[in-house]
């Protein structure tokens, strides 16, 4: 249990821009233990979104080591880099990325499209399932343009955990969400994370970040501070303690 | 990934733009039908051509004087005399390949009976003409040998003639019409033929004994040409060697000199208008190339838009676990269905479209294998290559490159 899932060592990216180079991330090294449910923290532009494509193994590092389960990654074909982000990895992206003109049970399926062990009717319970655990059982049909952005949101995280993923990556996944729906999220992470999973939040929120165990605080493309977090607020007794939902 | 994950991953993104898959497949539809109408056509009327002009008898053999030098001044063919009866008569008693030898001694004229008159050509021939081109009396008899030699005032008259000069139906005959002041007696009526393939009326016509025209209308010696028969089809270049051989000793040509005559086979005829309609139909297949090319420029542009428009869905495919070969394969996939339903539809617009002329227009059409197999081909190609190779181009970007694409 308390072996390490990720490595980073000495993790570089820079961004070339014509002439310019924007250093997003200037080394920035953590490990990440199996079964840990860090958040990172950062203002605006502080390469979050950056570490955490690196970390989806979405995009390469500059310089610097990426190890995933002991394997560097860098040294991981297209192929198998393709494997593992589908059979390995939940992405949330920070803008959802949903497939236009697509029903949101469809969006689900696709991860699902890529493994060639699944029967069409496991690929549509299992859909089915994960749109349940965040409670859209009944917009199966809706297109993303008939969705609100938090319903767009909880598609995109229902899409991340069908394939029942060791790691979930997830930029912002709150961010459009109100205090109720947030709490009901962060409830949904700790649950699958006490099945195991390892989890990596970004947020800017710290009343957010209390729900994980660790936080990791990055500036201007260097971790400022690590921090892991004595006591882990519970994000049902969180729920529960909310004012109950008003009709109005 | 297995085959039918594919095509159900290909035929849901084509159905989430049935529009842009339509608009693609309708480049493919138009230049696939363009071309197979434009080929039937070409192809139809240079049969039609050879049809008709085999049925104007295949072993025909036409002889005509012809320009050669005299006196370093070459003069034009029809104005120069050298056809006479002699020639006629050598041919008919000395060559063995020839069943039948009608010389043709023509006029234009006014045709007149009674109150109506008609200009028409006054065509002076042998008996034996009928047979040559396949001429046949519908009413009354044809004139005879006996009638040639006493240079008879008699007449066969073609259905144009009858029409103008006898618009009541009253058969014409044995009456008595005028041609340039000459009273001609009507013994008999042609069977119509119809406008050749040139576009003449073949039954503008008067036919006389030969003599008649040469005796009484154009008091000469020379004939316009002569017409022959070879005894089959296959013999008629015998035949033609042979009129050549006894017109060079009845002209008295000395070896070295050139021939002041042509001889013509039907065959050669047929070979000079073939390769005409053949150019028509490479006229036409051009056109419809082009219309191919631009067609194919049409699937190449939406198959590129439709595939960069898409590139953030590739990444997207890409982020959740697709492969290279994955998104490539659907693209292909898609590209094909497109291209073939478009390419089959195209097949049969085009082949009912040929048909729809024929009924409606009367030109005759002949759909060619090759036509449909050729644009089918081009355009189902341009169509798969155009769609892979943007794709192509997207699936080696990053997940997360392909995801930015504006
Ligand atoms: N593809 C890119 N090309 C150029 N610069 C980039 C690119 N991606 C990110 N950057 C730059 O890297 C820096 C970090 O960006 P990143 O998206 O990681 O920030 P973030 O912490 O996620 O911010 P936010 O909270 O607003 O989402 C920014 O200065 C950004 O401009
Ligand atoms: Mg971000």
């Amino acid at each position: 249990m308390n072996s390490k899932i990720l490595e980073l060592q000495q993790i570089k990216r820079e961004f070339i821009m014509g002439t310019e180079t924007v250093r997003a991330l200037k080394g920035v090294s953590f490990d990440v233990h199996a079964g840990e449910f860090v958040t990172i923290m950062g203002s605006s532009g502080s390469g979050k979104t950056t570490l955490l494509n690196l970390l989806g193994c979405l995009d390469k590092p500059t310089a610097g080591n990426y190890l995933l389960d002991g394997v560097d990654v860098g040294n991981l074909s297209r192929n198998e880099l393709a494997r593992l982000r589908n059979r390995k990895i939940g992405f949330v992206f920070q803008a959802y990325n949903l497939l236009p003109r697509t029903s949101a049970l469809e969006n689900v399926e696709l991860p699902l499209f890529y493994n060639p062990s699944l029967s069409a009717s496991e690929r549509k319970d299992k859909a089915v399932k994960a749109l349940e655990a965040v409670k859209l059982a009944d917009r199966l049909d809706h297109t993303p343009s008939q969705l609100s952005g938090g319903q767009q949101q909880r598609v995109a995280i229902a899409r991340a955990l069908v394939n029942q993923p060791v790691m979930i990556l997830a930029d912002e996944a709150t961010g459009n969400l109100d205090t109720r729906t947030s709490y009901e999220i962060m409830s949904l992470m700790q649950d699958l994370n006490k099945e195991g999973k390892t989890i990596v939040f970004v947020t800017h929120e710290p009343d957010i970040a209390a729900f994980s165990n660790r936080t990791v605080m990055l500036r201007d493309g260097k971790v400022v501070k690590d921090t892991v977090n004595e006591n882990v607020r519970s994000a049902k007794e969180a729920l529960e303690s909310l004012p109950p939902a008003d009709d109005y | 990934m297995s085959a039918i994950n594919l095509v159900r991953i290909a035929l849901r993104a084509l159905q989430r733009n049935k529009l842009r898959a339509f608009l693609t497949m309708l480049g493919i539809i138009i230049g696939v039908a363009a071309v197979i109408a434009m080929v039937a056509i070409g192809e139809g009327s240079k049969e039609s051509i050879q049809s008709q002009l085999s049925a104007m008898g295949s072993n025909m053999i036409t002889i005509l004087p012809s320009s050669n030098v005299s006196g370093g001044v070459r003069i034009e063919g029809a104005s120069f005399q050298s056809l006479t009866i002699v020639d006629v008569k050598a041919i008919q008693k000395n060559a063995e390949h020839v069943s039948a030898v009608s010389p043709v001694s023509s006029t234009k004229g006014q045709a007149i009976y009674g109150a109506l008159n008609w200009p028409t050509s006054l065509q002076g021939v042998a008996p034996s003409y009928f047979d040559i081109r396949k001429l046949e009396v519908a009413d009354g008899v044809s004139f005879t040998d006996a009638d040639v030699a006493t240079a008879a005032k008699v007449c066969v008259l073609g259905k144009t003639v009858i029409n103008n000069l006898f618009p009541s139906g009253e058969s014409p005959v044995g009456k008595v019409i005028r041609l340039n002041s000459i009273p001609l007696q009507v013994i008999g009526t042609l069977v119509p033929k119809g406008q050749s393939s040139f576009g003449q009326d073949q039954d503008d016509i008067i036919l006389t004994p030969y003599t008649t025209v040469q005796k009484r209308i154009l008091a000469t010696i020379y004939f316009q040409s002569i017409y022959a028969s070879a005894v089959s089809e296959g013999t008629s270049a015998q035949a033609t060697d042979e009129i050549t051989e006894i017109l060079r000793e009845t002209h008295r040509l000395r070896p070295g000199d050139e021939n002041n005559f042509q001889v013509r086979t039907m065959e050669e005829l047929i070979k000079t208008l073939s390769s005409t309609s053949s150019l028509l139909t490479v006229l036409l297949t051009a056109i419809a190339g082009i219309s191919l090319v631009i067609g194919g420029i049409g699937i190449m542009n939406i198959m590129y838009v439709s595939v960069t428009e898409r590139t953030r869905e590739i990444g997207l495919r890409m982020s959740v676990g697709a492969r290279g070969v994955d998104i490539l394969l659907q693209f292909l996939v898609e590209a094909i269905i497109i291209s073939v339903t478009g390419g089959i539809i195209g097949v049969i617009l085009g082949v009912t479209t040929a048909q729809v002329i024929t009924l409606t227009l009367g030109w005759p059409t002949i759909v060619s294998e090759s036509s449909i197999v050729l644009s089918f081909m081009v355009c189902a190609l341009t169509g798969v290559f155009f769609g892979y190779y943007p794709a192509q181009a997207a699936s080696r970007l990053d997940p997360i490159e392909a995801l930015r694409y504006e």
